[in-house]
């Protein structure tokens, strides 16, 4: 009787909103765009929870943290002890806090959120991280040695969160990581405005602290295999390498100057820093006009990246319509208030170029939406004659990600699905071949940050098991 | 750790450098490809590897001096180590035994076709190089080449050593002697390897090509590389860097080669003005 009077009383409290950049500022610099809250707000937010004695968020958490226990701290004003009860559960926390599609996951669940707003877990999240950061490393205290070793493969969102959990179990792990520096995605995909690398850099830091081994330049696949990382001592493995094949739409032209895979796009400017060319030597470029084919997350990061990069028009080019958009609402939100135009019910099938080789425009068809087809979206139908051409100098095309095969195809024995996928059992990851465990994008499909923790969460705990039956 | 073992000059901006990097050069094979990044602000720059030593751990790459990058590479000196250094990248060259085979480096490309040639002569063929450049003192490895080869023959634009002319003038010789050429390596500036094929093309001879693109993973990750083979785009970086010459469509390579010209520009600039200064950052 008191939880429903307190919960009629919460409900009428307004969610918290988290200052932002303005957009017209934000839209030209690459400074994070959401400031996080202050200590206040953060405390009158934690204050909304009801600390339900059966709490459904947790069960929309792909890696299960303990969200009410987390925000009771919180609202205690005991943050440093707030972010230690994420870390549990959780070992990149400041980045799930910033990129976790919240609204679909836990805040779904909030009881709060039936009759009003459901507690801003994200944001509480990403407070309690940062604090957690600010005030220094949590103490880890160093498990009992397994005396097993775990090599893991990518060091993206599931290979760190699987280190992460091996490695809090005792086991020596090393992550292998083909590119420059640890992070996957966070690192080259993510733009600096939405997820700063140094926060990055830190939750990565933390783990190499918790004894995780990271070697950065090594390609598996070419300087090593999996076969043999099992005969030089790894007595598991686990395969994290991702999506990272970018598709394009087969249209003509996309070879033309100016046309980059929203990868390329997303790394030169992330990864290689080319937004501050020429201090940073990798150069990236866009025109006056740029146009980014496809309308999920990636397609947002890399039409406002491009807006910050110097372009004068942006648009997002869908052959849907708003409401069939991939993109988290938050994001398309953000982008619409920057400036990006979306161009919908659209679609290009060819980007026209000069003589040079550089694109000068792209012609589209205009699209209308017929009868929900198997995903049951409304199937968008080409309108006949509707052909028009918009003058472009750069296109990005972002219609997603397959499975890079370099580790796939040099795996003999390891069974893939027709799409390049590594088939992994469900409730253990394990592949066809015994030892050799696999989550993420690699196993899925290219799909969120936080769903790739949650698989290489569930790997670890495949993996020790695996491991005590050795 | 990836730190300059050797350095010798080959020839005015072009420098041979052998870099220690173990595990690379434990399952290098020749054809494949290195990237390497030389400090926190540096690009990921695409090499090829000239010469291998499994038991020193050591790749030998020779970089010359054209943009921004290279020239701060070619500057590099014994102990100076790369941040980064990243192979072997890339498919290996199909190495068996053909017959009579004939592999053509020009300028800077007959760096990668040494271990090529090597490794042909060493599967038994008959190796016939056909090396080019613009004058005799812009020639470079040529004792290696004749110790990987079985017959060298060399082809200079200004006469001043061998064939006058090009590297197809020197292959035209060798074909003009008869031997019956099972297939050819290509290998060198975009121009060279196309006119190449052109040439090899009616005579209905295998002829493989290595793409050197614009790259930034060198794993298939970006897509930079694209280029065109038989009208089906492919990254130079996971399905190549060697292609069938006869298919690639290489005036499409070549404007892509100038998607960054304007930056390049820009970057050497900057480059040759903080060199002038004393303490001038980079």
């Amino acid at each position: 009787m008191t939880e429903k009077v307190e919960s009629t009383k919460k409900v009428k409290i307004p969610r918290h909103e988290m200052p932002c950049q303005e957009p017209e500022v934000r839209a030209r610099n690459f400074e994070e765009v959401a400031l996080g809250y202050s200590e206040e707000t953060a405390i009158e937010e934690a204050k909304r929870c009801l600390q339900c004695k059966n709490p459904k968020c947790i069960a929309g958490c792909p890696v299960s943290v303990l969200i009410p226990d987390f925000i009771k701290k919180i609202a205690e004003g005991d943050f440093q002890e707030a972010g230690n009860v994420l870390k549990i559960k959780n070992s990149l926390p400041a980045v799930c806090g910033r990129v976790c599609p919240q609204e679909n996951q836990c805040e779904s669940k909030c009881i709060l959120g039936i009759k009003g707003e459901s507690v801003a877990i994200g944001r509480l999240e990403r407070f309690a991280a940062d604090y957690g950061m600010k005030a220094g490393k949590s103490e880890f205290e160093k498990p009992e040695p397994s005396g097993k070793r775990v090599a893991i493969i990518g060091a993206g969102p599931a290979g760190l969160a699987c280190a992460g959990d091996l490695a809090k179990a005792g086991h020596a792990v090393t992550v292998f990581e083909a590119l420059h520096v640890a992070g996957g995605v966070l690192m080259y995909g993510i733009p600096q405005f939405r997820l700063p690398k140094e926060i990055v850099q830190t939750e990565i830091d933390n783990l190499k602290e918790m004894g995780v081994e990271i070697l950065t330049n090594q390609v598996v696949g070419k300087i090593t295999s999996v076969d043999e990382l099992l005969e030089n001592g790894y007595d598991a493995a686990f395969i994290g390498t991702g999506a990272g094949l970018p598709y394009f739409m087969d249209i003509p032209g996309e070879n033309l100057n100016g046309v980059y895979s929203a990868n390329e796009f997303l790394t030169r400017t992330n990864l290689m820093k080319g937004y501050k060319f020429p201090d940073y030597a990798t150069p990236v470029k866009v025109g006056k006009n740029v146009a980014v084919l496809g309308a999920g997350n990636v397609a947002m990061d890399s039409a406002r990246t491009a807006l910050r990069l110097g372009a004068e028009n942006v648009y997002i080019i869908y052959r849907r319509s708003r409401d069939e958009m991939p993109a988290r609402k938050e994001e398309l939100e953000h982008a619409e208030e920057e400036g990006i135009q979306f161009r919908l019910l659209t679609n290009p099938v060819a980007i026209e170029g000069d003589e040079r080789g550089w694109v000068k425009s792209l012609t589209c068809l205009r699209y209308e939406l017929g009868e929900p087809d198997a995903s049951g979206r409304r199937s968008p139908i080409a309108i006949k004659g509707s052909e028009f051409e918009i003058p472009m100098d750069t296109v990005v095309v972002a219609i997603g990600q397959g499975p890079n095969p370099l580790v796939t195809t040099s795996t003999p024995g390891l069974e893939l699905n027709k799409r390049g996928n590594i088939v992994a059992d469900p409730e253990t990851l394990m592949t066809s071949k015994p030892g050799v465990f696999a989550g993420g994008d690699i196993v899925t499909g290219a799909a969120t940050v936080i769903l790739a923790m949650g698989a290489g969460k569930k790997a670890a705990a495949g993996i020790d098991n695996y491991l005590k039956g050795k | 750790m990836y730190h300059v073992v050797k350095k010798r000059l080959l020839a005015t901006g072009i420098a041979l450098l052998e870099v220690n990097a173990p595990a690379v050069a434990a399952k290098v094979e020749p054809g494949q490809f290195v990237i390497v990044r030389l400090d926190e602000l540096s690009e990921r720059i695409p090499l090829t590897v000239m010469d291998f030593d499994r038991e020193k751990g050591t790749i030998t790459i020779v970089v010359q001096d054209v943009g921004y990058s290279s020239a701060i590479i070619t500057r590099m000196n014994e102990g100076d180590e790369f941040q980064d250094f990243v192979g072997p990248l890339g498919v290996a060259s199909e190495v068996e035994n053909y017959g009579t085979v004939v592999c053509i480096g020009g300028g800077l490309g007959i760096a990668p076709v040494h271990p090529i040639a090597r490794a042909l002569k060493e599967a038994g063929n008959h190796v016939i190089s056909v090396l080019g450049s613009r004058s005799a003192d812009l020639l470079i490895l040529e004792d290696e080449m004749r110790a990987a080869s079985s017959e060298v023959v060399i082809a200079t634009n200004d006469g001043s050593k061998g064939v006058k002319g090009f590297v197809t003038d020197g292959l035209a010789e060798v074909l003009a002697q008869g031997h019956q050429v099972k297939a050819i390596w290509a290998i060198g500036p975009m121009i060279m390897m196309k006119a190449v094929v052109d040439y090899t093309r009616s005579l209905g001879i295998k002829t493989i090509v290595s793409m050197n693109p614009i790259m930034v993973d060198g794993t298939g990750m970006c897509g930079a590389c694209r280029i065109s083979v038989g009208n089906e785009t492919k990254f130079a970086c996971v399905d190549g860097p060697e292609f069938d010459g006869h298919l690639v469509d290489f005036d499409l390579a070549m404007k892509r080669l100038a998607f960054y010209k304007d930056e390049e520009n820009q970057a050497k600039a900057r480059l040759e003005c903080d060199c002038g200064k004393e303490g001038g950052h980079h």
